[in-house]
Parts: C-alpha cells; sequence; structure tokens
C-alpha cells in the first residue's frame, strides 16, 4: 500500500477570497507580514499498489480537482506495509 | 398528451418541488426522476433543480455529476434534448462539462439571498424563446457559491458567439465575470443559471412571474423521442 497526497489548489488568476479572509484577519490577531493567502484542499489518500500515477492523475483530475479552476499536485509520500504503522 | 419534463432530485436537491409546479403552471408534466435512475422514463427535457446536492462535499456539484442519472443526461443533451440547471443544477452541469466554466464562492463571501433584474441577452436558446432580446426579468438568487469564472479565452468566445444567456446588472453581487448569469451550450439546448425562475412564477408566490417564460419557451422546443 501507498500513502498518496493530493492537493488541489485554485488556479493563480482565480479570486480566492476565502484565503484573502483569512489574509485580513491575521493583521488583526496581531500577526504582522502574512501579505497573501491561498486556500486549498489537501487529500491523503492510500491505495493499492496496483494503483499506477497515470491512475493516480486521471483521479485527481476528474473528480478531486475542477481542471477550470483548479491546479493539483500528485506525490507519493512513502509505501507502507499493510497494517503497519505510518 | 402534455409534454413531459423530468425534475431530477438528488439527496440534498431543495427546489425540485418548485421546479416541478413551475413545469405544471406552464402547461406540462412534471415527471420525477431520481439520482439513481439509470434512464429518463421518456421525458422529452430535463431540469436540473438546485439545492445542495450531496451536501455540496468537495465542490457543488461534483458529486451529483457523477451520479447514475446523469448518464441519460449527458447522452441525451448531445443528441439535443433540452436540459436546464438553476443555481446548484448550473453547478452540476459545469462539473458535467455540459456548460463552460464553474462557479466560485461569492466575491464577498456572503451568502446572497435577494431579488434581483436579470437582463435576458440571448432569446434564441431553447429555454429562452418567450423573451425578447433585452428583456428585464425579476428572479431571486440565493447562493454563495455563484461567482461564475471561466478563462479569458472562453469568454470571448461565449461573447462572440451569443452564449451569454442571462447578466446581472453590473456589478454583479457575487462578482461573476462579466456579470454573468447564465449561459448555454453551443446549440442553445443546454442553459444553466445561478438565479431563480422557478421561485418567480406567481405574483403570490414569489416577486414577479418573469420567470415562468423559462417554462413556456422550451414546451415549444420539444422534439419526440
Amino acid at each position: 500500500m501507498a500513502r498518496v497526497v493530493v492537493n488541489v489548489m485554485p488556479k493563480p488568476e482565480i479570486l480566492d477570497p476565502q484565503g484573502q479572509a483569512v489574509a485580513g484577519a491575521l493583521p488583526r490577531l496581531g500577526f504582522a507580514g502574512v501579505r497573501e493567502v491561498r486556500q486549498g484542499k489537501h487529500f491523503e489518500l492510500d491505495v493499492d499498489d496496483s494503483v499506477d500515477d497515470e491512475t493516480l492523475q486521471q483521479i485527481a483530475g476528474t473528480l478531486l480537482a475542477n481542471p477550470v479552476i483548479e491546479d493539483w499536485s500528485v506525490t507519493r509520500v512513502a509505501d507502507q506495509a499493510d497494517g503497519a504503522a505510518e | 398528451m402534455s409534454a413531459r419534463i423530468g425534475v431530477i432530485t438528488f439527496p440534498g436537491t431543495l427546489d425540485d418541488v418548485d421546479a416541478a409546479r413551475a413545469v405544471r403552471y406552464a402547461g406540462a408534466e412534471a415527471v420525477p426522476l431520481w439520482h439513481a435512475d439509470a434512464d429518463l422514463h421518456g421525458v422529452q427535457a430535463v431540469i436540473v433543480p438546485g439545492g445542495f446536492s450531496y451536501g455540496d462535499y468537495l465542490r457543488a456539484g461534483a458529486i451529483a455529476r457523477f451520479a447514475p442519472v446523469m448518464t441519460p443526461v449527458i447522452d441525451a443533451a448531445g443528441q439535443g434534448m433540452p436540459v436546464l440547471g438553476i443555481c446548484n443544477g448550473f453547478q452540476i452541469l459545469c462539473e458535467a462539462g455540459l456548460l463552460p466554466g464553474a462557479m466560485t464562492r461569492n466575491a464577498g463571501l456572503r451568502f446572497i439571498c435577494r431579488d434581483l433584474w436579470l437582463r435576458v441577452e440571448n432569446p434564441d436558446t431553447a429555454w429562452t424563446s418567450e423573451y425578447q432580446a433585452n428583456q428585464r426579468i425579476l428572479v431571486p438568487l440565493k447562493s454563495g457559491e455563484g461567482r461564475y469564472v471561466a478563462d479569458q479565452r472562453t469568454l470571448d468566445e461565449l461573447e462572440g458567439d451569443g452564449r451569454i444567456v442571462f447578466r446581472y446588472d453590473a456589478p454583479a453581487p457575487n462578482g461573476s465575470s462579466r456579470d454573468i448569469a447564465g449561459v448555454s451550450s453551443a446549440n442553445g439546448r443546454v442553459v444553466g443559471l445561478m438565479p431563480h425562475p422557478e421561485h418567480a412564477i406567481d405574483p403570490a408566490t414569489g416577486p414577479s412571474a418573469d420567470g415562468l417564460g423559462l417554462f413556456t419557451s422550451v414546451l415549444t422546443q420539444l422534439v419526440d423521442n
């Protein structure tokens, strides 16, 4: 089994009002120096070894992300034996 | 025999009842379609109504787009069957690739619920033939993720091809690109919009009867299949 991480982010040209709201809240809490915040999604998938990279890209591009407004990256973070601790 | 218009219900759909009522007001038979249905029960057009299908999990419309009933809807749309997506239905049709673009969180982050004026930009689609060009209609908008976005090239194409069907009075309250409230497929048979014409079919229950025209328009556009 493998642990796969898929990160999904709004494309740079897409307005991210949620990220802007977070960025706007930080100075009010006394945190200075954060110029921009972009908010996205982080998925962790445990997949069988039979799932190849191309399939992972299809999973990300078909369901996890909407290619019209989002970019994504697929990363295999670690192979793990069945039942083993992370 | 009156026309048969299908109205889809997904888990989390809210506006199927009003959409079916609008179909009946227009003089057609409203046929309930369930998300798990594998066929369209012989309907001649389909309405994908508003709500929060599958709790808007992942992205609005992202899960509903893969519901079993969407397979025959996409097939039928490809053969010219009129399909109307309202609000969450519009989001679903975009996710399904039947309409270009996508909806993101409102620019001001607030859920918007109010009656507003739209301009009918294209009266030549299957769902707007009863309107005049530039006619203004008063309908409710109620959405938190209603900001229409697409890349510049797509927006230019939509503009050039007359596929922007409805526009908000500028500036769009949700920040939609080019004040777009609704768009159509290239052949004008599939239309999606964020505001809710099905809530504006009778002054007794809505701000106007201006929305009824979508539901009467399609009755002139049906083909037997």
